[in-house]
């Protein structure tokens, strides 16, 4: 069972979330060539250890985090919005 | 009859609460304390059940949940639970158990012809045979296999019982309340961490209930009861009795099954059977104790060869003798105090064997006080008898097996050594390493937070398993952040050294093949084991899954290390070069609906209703499901309405007067901010930024691979104020996939959002005479000056604050209303009754979807995930001009080119025939490439009223281009073939005059 | 040896000490024509095939662990060819055809039981979609029956037929020659088969590294050496991407954990391979008699082989939904294995940009029951250096190219295939 810790919401099961994927992709420009859309879209680093990646606090806040997390021991490392325009978590419950 | 094998006083059982069970259909009695194994041997029963393969006659053979001979069939009717371990069964009044894989009984089973065939049936035989002819293995061989195998039967009818889950935190989770467990427990919970403890017996003890122990000068039990009494006074403290602990998950996430009503006939009303736990544990302490292991010799699986310890715990704990004339049979110091129990409870010893030449000074004094004769440097070569044990045959360790001793016995308690519990250790992520000093495996380094304690630990002494309990107990407070305080160690007041001796498997009597089991359940063994190696089975892997080993309803519990050990010898290696396999969980067989929980049937998953709900059902609705909402799909009138009848009045009504429909299950999402318009605009294809406020539009997006993705239609309420209507079926998608966006890829953009679909209740108002019932009701202009076609307003209902759009699904002059989700009811009533001259009627989602097919409206049919905007004709709305959402994947070179499937039109052309949908599109003048003929297929259907012909929407290749060809739709599940004419998709209306007027 | 039940009877009468290694136990030499990285049905089967359909016996097969240790050994052993699109379809249903002269061919019995794999139908969006399955199917020549509530009484007598229940069964799509089979006897059988013809297989012999030279792979590392190689071909789903990373390149597949559980053994009560419509849940029963039963991935990146809890509840619960006499049968084993989730849900077979390396992987759920035609057209594209009819279009271009193939119409999310 991952226990994720949101940063607003604190330390929650894993069915609370659902999995966004490789947060190290990055979205290409408006501009960016074909080449480029077809690795955001398609392609991953898939690695085995450390991965950073995105979950959606589906079942509870709604924020997009960006989680690290080892693929191979399921040790999570960190956890944070993923966006820096949400309300700051600070007075968060625990 | 009657207990003829009770011991005359010992025991934690309760004499005076005689219990009746039936065994076979056979009444017997027994003592409230009992389990099921420990009563039938106090009846004499030895014979308790059938190997899996050769049907041998097997026995009790265990005192727990290792179990891998006695298993029965407990219970009947619905609540039969096959496979179930006698070991474990505590004994209820009215317990009725059963026998299992044997025919026609117990005592004569005529599978046990396998038994004269096992050099046939050797390791992995059915992989070298019934291969001809081909068609008979599914047929004839793997028919009988299967009857053949199995075990016990399950029951076919519902399980009449219920199921809990509960979650609990606390700082210190301890697994077992043995010496080490309770001493952890009674540490922890001094330091004021909360504590948890459980284990899996109906008393705390653990193996102190088994054994003659004696601490800080009591009985063993005395001191449990107190460190018990002392527990339950402290309101830190939770103890779980019943309860085993099964598995261990990632994050130190833990679960176990309490069996909250298995030793009673049926549940208390309104209790679960059983509960399952997950538990949130800041470090664990690990106190599972040990597992005895058996020896390996002749016919070592027959009934009468017991594990020694169980045979302390029948006679301590029980107080059953489980036979007259006993042999005990070692390669540890262990065994010995079964010898001098057994002998104390009046069982007669008539020999203790043990393979060490050498045996502890002390014990063989002892022995000598007690006359109890002792071999050495010997051991077990077989047991003999008929469906029991009557004499065992003694051979030399060092060979000399032509002059066998035979000695009568009809009880053989042998102990090949002890296996610690590693298995929750080795479930965390751990992997146990080999300590050759007790010939076993023991914890290694831990990935979680966890320790093992005790016998768990390799550490056989009581005085170590008291002492690393407090020392573990107190130390994991002080992990979770908690104060130590200093807690004396209890005294074990007998104390003796282990001192194993490698004996993995015996020299047979005259050399002679005799069947030496290693895994007695699955029936696997030593010459399999040699036979797998044999044949480069060898490593643990594989020789697990060629023979089987280990893989029994015990999970080998009792013949995992002895299997290692006779592979390490074929190898020629060192046991620990071996390896060992990862134990996975459960660590006992859990029962499915303990998994499951309450989460079954109707709340497997929810049902989502509309506020028209009640009165769609008052009337008599036939209902259907979308997603997870159930919608009315037609309203028969009168007794033998068909679905046709009614859908075709509806749309009739609809087309020709007025009519409304229940659309509440669409997704709504409210979206402000002053970056709205900016927001929609690069999510959908289309152009939102000049959209006028009181105007609605149309939207499709897609996935950022370029596939369709949704649409519906959105509205700009005010300068920085929209509202968002999605699909049913991906309301909750597109909500997720707006946030992903907005929270990761434009946190710039100004703007806030949420679902409101359960806020709103939605009704669709159609017809030419719609305008004329809305007059009724609204208080605002909606001529169409004032209220064109896409217009929306805030206005009131008669006395409910609502929204209006005038929007249509159908292509009728039609509006959709929007009223407070509280006000659903009220208004659709209110709706019907406005005007009693116009007959406002209802229709239900079969005549939405005749309308949308006559219009050619898109819908989730044709919107599957693999359909592109040029491929849906919406390819005219996008701006490619600007960015969006999947732009750049929508232009990869196969998505726009030829062969697309493209949404067309079809129409039958065989009157009284209608399209069906999942038929497929195929063109008898063309011959494809392909095997399939398919050139798409049928998304959706229906009898058009207005065309008066069946007709239906497509996906047809390059079917943009097509219109006017006739083809075939295909059915071939049903032989069916039907002509159709490609057509363009809206049959109706084409330029959209209705909806404008 | 031949096996036979008569070269069993044999060996019984002379104390079965005459049975021979199924496959050798060699060193690896200095070069091979081919080496097959990993040692799973797939690899084996590329191997068995290479030797026996285009004479090319020269080939190492090289697996990190024991042979089908991984997903050959980890799956819910289903076999079926009931797939909706065009490539899939041909290419599965080829599968099966091998798959029904699979024992014979191999002189291994691999227990292929055509018992019949039946999916049940709930609602009428079920009905609709499993109606165009069902004639996808019958028109690429492959069997599918639909069934109406009789038809799936008679398949499946203990399902929960109440009216009021939340997912009353409306009826069922079978395919009668899909099955199950006994998934170790394929590697072994495989193993040994490929082993006779010349085949070299290497247990315990770990892809460190992938040397190169231009667009040529020259050698592979191991942890039994290096070993020299005119063509390597990969076969190691769960692990593509990784290996994969030794040269550099990235590609459209995460990896996730698929649990599979199996309970006690009992007496016949799951005759066919049935899947639940209402929630994910396939079941099954192993000729010793344990219900073999699985249902979605975890849903996350991981290698980690095993699973966690949320799932194994819900899956069981779909269960005991389905069959509500399931309750009281117990759970013996939890496992999890690692998928190669490909981000249409198509597996990829063929050439890659590095030009004697060739990839299969990808196979999400599909891995077992594709083992044989896998191993067959990878076979051919190694021997000839380009694919097979069969799998032109499982090719890693695809995705540039858009030719998705997309079962579930999901897209690119591997979680969701």
């Amino acid at each position: 069972m991952l226990r994720i810790d949101c940063p607003w919401c604190g330390v929650r099961n894993e069915d609370e979330f659902s999995y966004g994927g490789d947060a190290t992709v990055e979205r290409p420009t408006d501009y960016a060539s074909q080449d480029d859309w077809y690795h955001y879209v398609y392609t991953r680093q898939n690695p085995a250890g450390p991965h950073r990646e995105y979950w959606h606090h589906v079942n509870g806040c709604r924020a997009w985090l960006v989680v690290e997390r080892d693929t191979v021991t399921h040790e999570i490392f960190s956890t944070a919005p993923a966006s820096p325009n949400l309300p700051d978590p600070d007075g968060r419950t625990r | 009859m009657g207990q003829q094998f009770r011991t005359s006083s010992s025991g934690q059982i309760d004499r005076g609460r005689i219990l009746s069970f039936t065994f076979d259909g056979k009444p017997y009695q027994g003592y409230e304390g009992d389990t099921l194994a420990s009563a039938l041997l106090a009846n004499g029963v030895r014979l308790v059940g059938r190997s899996f393969k050769y049907h041998r006659p097997r026995g009790i053979q265990t005192a727990g949940s290792e179990e891998p001979n006695a298993i029965v069939e407990l219970r009947t009717g619905p609540r039969k639970e096959p496979n179930t371990r006698a070991t474990t069964i505590e004994l209820f009044d009215g317990l009725v158990a059963n026998s299992q894989n044997r025919w026609p009984s117990l005592s004569f089973d005529i599978m046990s012809i396998n038994n004269l065939f096992s050099p046939l049936l050797s390791a992995g035989f059915y992989y070298k045979t019934f291969m001809w002819p081909p068609s008979f293995w599914t047929n004839v061989y793997e028919h009988v296999i299967r009857r053949a195998a199995g075990l016990g039967k399950a029951s076919t009818e519902p399980d009449p019982d219920f199921y809990e889950q509960c979650h609990e935190h606390c700082d210190v989770l301890v697994v077992g309340a043995g010496p080490a467990g309770l001493s952890a427990a009674l540490a922890a919970a001094r330091a004021e961490a909360r504590v948890i403890l459980v284990d899996e017996h109906p008393r705390l003890g653990g193996s102190l209930n088994d054994e003659n122990y004696s601490i800080n000068g009591k009985a063993g039990s005395e001191w449990v009861d107190e460190i018990h009494a002392q527990l339950e006074e402290m309101d830190n403290v939770r103890v779980f009795t019943r309860t085993t602990l099964f598995g261990y998950y990632d994050h130190n996430v833990v679960a176990a099954i309490e069996k909250v009503s298995d030793h009673m006939p049926v549940p208390h009303q309104g209790h679960p059977r059983q509960r399952m736990w997950t538990f949130y544990p800041g470090r664990v302490v690990i106190a599972t104790g040990a597992t005895e292991r058996p020896l390996v010799f002749g016919n070592n699986d027959m009934p009468g060869v017991m594990l020694a310890s169980a045979a302390r715990a029948y006679v301590n704990r029980y107080g059953v003798k489980p036979g007259r004339r006993a042999v005990i049979a070692t390669n540890n110091n262990d065994a010995y105090r079964t010898a001098i129990d057994l002998h104390h409870a009046g069982i007669n010893i008539t020999a203790v064997v043990d393979s060490r030449i050498q045996p502890d000074a002390a014990l063989v004094e002892e022995l000598e006080s007690l006359s109890i004769r002792l071999l050495t440097g010997s051991t077990v070569g077989s047991a003999e008898g008929h469906q029991q044990v009557s004499y065992v045959q003694i051979v030399t360790t060092q060979g000399d097996t032509l002059d066998p001793e035979r000695i009568d016995c009809d009880l053989v308690a042998c102990s090949g050594g002890w296996n610690p519990n590693v298995h929750l250790h080795s479930q965390s992520g751990a992997k146990p390493v080999y300590d050759d000093s007790i010939l076993s495996f023991v914890p290694g380094k831990s990935r979680q937070s966890e320790v093992s304690v005790g016998a768990a630990n390799g550490s056989f002494s009581l005085q170590d398993c008291l002492a690393q309990g407090v020392s573990a107990g107190t130390q994991a407070a002080r992990q979770t952040g908690f104060k130590s305080r200093k807690m004396a160690v209890a005294r074990a007041d007998n104390e003796g050294d282990y001192a194993i001796e490698a004996l993995w498997i015996s020299p047979t009597p005259y050399n002679k093949n005799y069947k030496q089991f290693v895994d007695q359940q699955n029936d696997v063994k030593a010459s399999d084991v040699v036979l797998a190696s044999q044949e480069g089975f060898d490593s643990v892997e594989l020789l697990k899954r060629y023979t089987t080993q280990g893989m029994a309803t015990d999970q080998g519990k009792t013949s995992n290390v002895n299997a290692l050990a006779l592979l390490a010898c074929q190898r020629g290696e060192p046991l620990p070069e071996v390896g060992i396999t990862t134990f996975r969980p459960p660590y006992v067989p859990v029962a499915m609906g303990v998994f499951a929980g309450h989460t079954v049937g109707y709340d497997f998953m929810p049902v989502r209703r509309t506020a028209i709900h009640d009165w769609n059902t008052k009337q008599g609705a036939v209902f259907i499901e979308a997603g997870l909402w159930l919608r009315a799909r037609y309203y028969p009138q009168q007794p033998g309405d068909t679905m046709n009848d009614c859908y075709i009045r509806e749309t009739e009504a609809t087309r020709n007067n007025v009519a409304i429909v229940d659309v509440t299950s669409l997704g709504k999402i409210d979206i402000q901010g002053p970056d709205a318009a900016e927001f929609l605009n690069r999510l959908y294809i289309n152009n939102w930024l000049k959209l006028p406020v009181g105007k609605v539009r149309y939207g499709a997006m897609l996935r950022e691979d370029g596939m369709v993705f949704d649409d519906g239609t959105t509205s700009r309420l005010e300068e920085n104020h929209f509202f968002m209507t999605t699909t049913t079926a991906n309301a909750a998608s597109v909500l997720a996939h707006m946030e992903q966006y907005h929270q990761i890829e434009w946190p710039e953009l100004d703007v806030v959002f949420c679902s409101v679909t359960e806020q709103w209740t939605g009704i669709a108002v159609a017809g030419p005479n719609s305008r004329k019932l809305l007059e009724q009701v609204i208080d605002i202009d909606i001529s169409n000056e004032a209220f064109p076609f896409m217009s929306v307003g805030e206005c009131m209902m008669n006395n409910i604050p609502a929204r209006l759009f005038r929007i249509s699904f159908s292509g009728e002059l039609a509006y959709e209303i929007n009223v407070p989700a509280d006000y659903g009811e009220q208004a659709w009533l209110e709706l019907l009754e406005a005007d009693e001259e116009l007959e406002v009627s209802v229709y239900g989602t079969e005549a939405l979807g005749t309308m949308r097919i006559e219009k050619g409206h898109v819908a989730g049919s044709e919107l599957d995930g693999r359909t592109t905007a040029q491929d849906l004709g919406l390819e005219g709305m996008a701006n490619r001009a600007k960015h969006f959402i999947g732009k750049h994947n929508s232009e990869r070179p196969l998505l726009v080119g030829e062969g697309r499937l493209q949404v067309v039109g079809l129409k039958s052309l065989e009157p009284e025939r209608n399209l069906r949908i999942g038929a497929h599109l195929v063109d008898p003048s063309v011959k494809l490439e392909t095997v399939s003929q398919s050139q798409g297929h049928v998304t959706a259907t229906t009898y058009s009223p207005q065309l008066g012909c069946g007709i239906a929407l497509g996906l047809l290749r390059d079917g943009a281009s097509r219109h006017g060809e006739q083809i075939e739709a295909v059915f071939p599940l049903d032989d069916e073939t039907l002509k159709v004419e490609v057509c363009h998709p809206v049959f109706i209306d084409p330029e959209g005059e209705l909806v404008r007027a | 040896m031949h096996y036979s039940g008569f070269s069993l009877l044999k060996q019984a009468l002379t104390g079965n000490r005459g049975w021979t290694r199924a496959w050798r136990n060699l060193e690896p030499r200095k070069r091979y024509d081919v080496v097959i990285i990993g040692g799973g049905g797939h690899g084996l089967a590329t191997a068995y095939y290479l030797a026996k359909l285009h004479g090319i016996t020269d080939v190492a097969v090289v697996e990190k662990g024991y042979i089908g240790g991984g997903n050959t050994g980890r799956n819910t052993t289903i076999v079926r060819s009931n797939y909706m699109l065009n490539p899939n379809a041909q290419f599965y249903e080829h599968s099966m055809k091998l798959w029904e002269g699979l024992s014979q061919d191999l002189n291994y019995n691999v227990m292929f039981s055509q018992r019949g794999v039946l999916n049940l139908i709930h609602n009428d969006a079920q009905r609709d979609a499993f109606a165009r399955r069902g004639n996808a199917l019958r028109l690429n020549g492959i069997d599918a029956v639909m069934h109406d509530l009789d038809g799936v009484r008679k398949l499946m007598p203990h399902l929960d037929f109440s009216k009021n229940t939340r997912f009353p069964v409306q009826g069922g799509l079978a395919q009668p020659r899909g099955g199950t089979a006994r998934h170790d006897a394929v590697a072994w059988g495989y193993a040994r088969a490929a082993d006779r013809l010349g085949v070299e297989i290497f247990q315990k012999c770990e892809v460190t590294g992938i040397k190169r030279k231009g667009d040529q792979v020259i050698s592979v590392e191991t942890t039994r050496g290096p070993i020299e190689a005119g063509q390597v071909g990969v076969a190691v789903a769960g692990n593509s991407s990784r290996l994969f990373d030794m040269v550099g390149m990235k590609l459209p597949i995460e990896s996730h954990v698929l649990q599979a559980f199996v309970t006690e053994g009992i007496k016949p009560l799951v005759n066919t391979v049935c899947t639940f419509g209402a929630g994910h849940f396939y079941i099954s029963q192993s000729d010793k008699g344990g219900l073999v039963f699985g249902g979605d991935i975890d849903g996350w990146n991981t290698y980690a082989q095993r699973g966690n809890l949320p799932t194994f509840n819900h899956v069981v619960a779909g269960g005991v939904t389905m069959m509500p006499c399931l309750a009281r049968l117990r759970v013996l084993r939890q496992w999890g294995g690692v998928m190669d989730m490909s981000m249409d849900g198509t597996p990829i077979i063929g050439k890659t940009p590095i030009d004697n390396l060739y990839l299969n992987g990808g196979w999400c759920y599909g891995g077992f029951k594709a083992t044989p035609a896998s191993g067959w057209v990878f076979a051919h594209t190694i021997a000839n250096d380009k694919p097979h009819a069969l799998n032109a279009e499982f090719t890693l271009e695809r995705f540039r190219e858009g030719n998705i193939i997309d079962e579930k119409g999901v897209g690119a999310s591997p979680k969701s295939h």
